[in-house]
């Protein structure tokens, strides 16, 4: 089995299981109890706050545990509306491939009578950070545009984008859901606000991650209840995953650039050893991309089967195509960089990990190779292309 | 549970009468690129029989699957009984399809009648 789908979830590291076994075992006092096992459960609660806060440049006291980074995302747009709203701001720039996590929120805030200006991804899938600067009005409250895509795993000019809204005193946040553990992510160097990160992405757990708010900044509460979380997140706090989640980031950021060599290189193949298959195309710029992700285009076939085939291949990936997304429109990130309908929903992404070897690459390409082939041979589409009834979008 | 049923995934990785009947007499395509779902139907009549039939589809493993029930459903049965073929018959002998999956068999059987439409057209009887 290839599992190729680490931008969907990841298998947890043997660190995460670990810590949060043990966590699970010895840790199990709540960190609000003032006697022993609930001091040590806060204790040990601090020490991975410190330690996330630490490997993100920020203060332990900016990181707010979430249930991961749907949560984290609602929270930080959430939060920059109350405040705009206050001081009569009503505008906000974002892009038009957030996650939705992000693009609903905005619906909604737009439905509460914010304005919303969804900056052009273009074709490579990267946001200009001139185009950020002209959106900026004297009413904006707030700056959202994601670290790394993630279907395409395009890496957008964060600190650049930064700097900008700092020079504009505009707040800015970013999904970091794909970037951190994967890619350098430090809030001082990169000038960001807010950032939003969930531990799944990371071989951590599922339903954990974290908020990181600057000093200063003042979150409104998504869930009320107890004084958790500095009084901004009630519940009692998941100890366990969030032990995990500080354990798996850790291991993660340690092995970051070793990684990040290793799997460009096998990424690189993937990329050279799939455009070979004609009338593809790459989704994204080739460079500013994330080290394990690729996303293509397929002319002439759909993507849901592709994805069961290649499963049947033991092959796990994912696609954009409308089937797979359970509605009739094809991904709206492949749409934001202008692929159409018709071959947006051919589309195949893989998200590798540091699993992979260079001999599964090749299988890889060769089963994807066969699979495309084999779903064209009864294509209509593919017949009227062949035939010259239509003309090809990708070459 | 698999997101399909063991029929679907049969007839999806092993799709009966795919392909195309170059003479044939009745011809209905339905579905388009837009929507990610297109099916082809070629039919082969004669003597008020559906002889031959073949398929292309270009969709997901429901639409593929659908396809090559309906055709399995129609062939050798006569024009007046394939005209009565319902969508549903073609989910019910797949062992159901996933409720936003169902419109795949609605193509199927909105392209089979179109092919009949084809076959009427072009003979001039009347089905």
């Amino acid at each position: 089995m290839i599992y190729a789908d680490n931008a969907a979830t990841t298998k947890m590291s043997e660190a995460a299981i670990q810590a949060m076994v043990s966590a699970m075992s010895e840790v199990y006092g709540n960190p609000s109890s003032l006697y022993g096992i609930g001091q040590k459960a806060r204790e040990a609660l601090e020490k991975a706050r410190g330690e996330i806060a630490d490997i993100i440049g920020a203060d332990p006291k900016e990181i707010y545990f979430t249930s991961g980074g749907s949560e984290a995302d609602n929270q930080a747009l959430r939060s920059a509306a109350e405040l705009g709203k206050k001081s009569g701001k009503m505008h906000i720039v974002s892009t038009a491939f957030e996650h939705h996590a992000i693009l609903h929120t905005l619906q909604k805030l737009e439905k509460e009578g914010f304005e919303v200006s969804y900056l052009d991804v273009h074709e490579n899938g990267i946001v200009l950070p001139e185009e950020v600067a002209a959106a900026i009005r004297e009413d904006s409250c707030l700056v959202t545009v994601m670290y790394a895509n993630n279907e395409i795993g395009t890496i957008q000019p964060i600190r650049e984008i930064g700097a900008i809204c700092r020079e504009r005193g505009v707040l800015f946040h970013t999904d970091a859901v794909q970037a951190l553990g994967h890619i350098p992510v430090n809030v001082e160097d990169d000038n960001i606000d807010m950032l939003s990160s969930s531990a799944h992405k990371f071989h951590g757990p599922k339903g954990v991650g974290f908020l990181y708010a600057r000093k200063g900044i003042r979150l409104s509460n998504l869930i009320e209840g107890g004084a958790q979380e500095r009084g901004k997140r009630a519940g009692t706090e998941n100890v366990p995953g969030i032990l995990s989640m500080a354990a798996a980031l850790k291991e993660a950021v340690s092995k970051m650039d070793a990684n990040a060599v290793f799997l460009s290189g096998i990424r690189d193949r993937l990329i050279d050893g799939l455009l070979g298959i004609p009338h593809s195309a790459l989704n994204g710029d080739r460079v500013k991309r994330l080290p394990g992700n690729v996303n293509f285009c397929f002319e002439g076939i759909e993507g849901e089967s592709l994805l069961l085939l290649l499963d049947d291949k033991g092959i796990q990936a994912s696609s954009g195509s409308a089937c797979t997304s359970g509605s009739l429109d094809p991904s709206h990130v492949l749409l934001a960089i202008g692929r159409v309908h018709d071959v947006a929903h051919g589309s195949l992404r893989l998200s590798i990990d540091e699993g992979i070897t260079e001999a599964d690459a090749d299988y890889i390409i060769r089963s994807v190779s066969e699979v495309v082939e084999y779903l064209r041979g009864f294509s209509p589409i593919w017949r009227d292309l062949m035939a010259g009834k239509k003309d090809f979008i990708l070459f | 549970m698999a997101l399909y049923s063991e029929k679907v995934m049969d007839h999806f990785r092993n799709p009966r009468n795919v392909g195309i009947i170059e003479d044939a007499n009745g011809i209905g395509e339905v579905g388009n690129a837009k929507c990610g779902d297109i099916m082809k139907m070629y039919l082969k009549i004669e003597d008020d029989i559906v002889k031959d039939v073949k398929f292309e589809t270009f969709g997901c493993g429901s639409a593929i699957a659908s396809s090559s029930m309906a055709t399995e459903l129609i062939k050798g049965r006569p024009v007046s009984e394939v005209k009565k073929l319902t969508n549903k018959a073609v989910s019910e002998a797949l062992d159901g399809l996933p409720d936003y999956k169902m419109h795949c068999s609605v193509l199927a059987e909105e392209a089979i009648q179109s092919a009949l439409e084809d076959y009427s057209k072009r003979t001039g009887k009347s089905i």
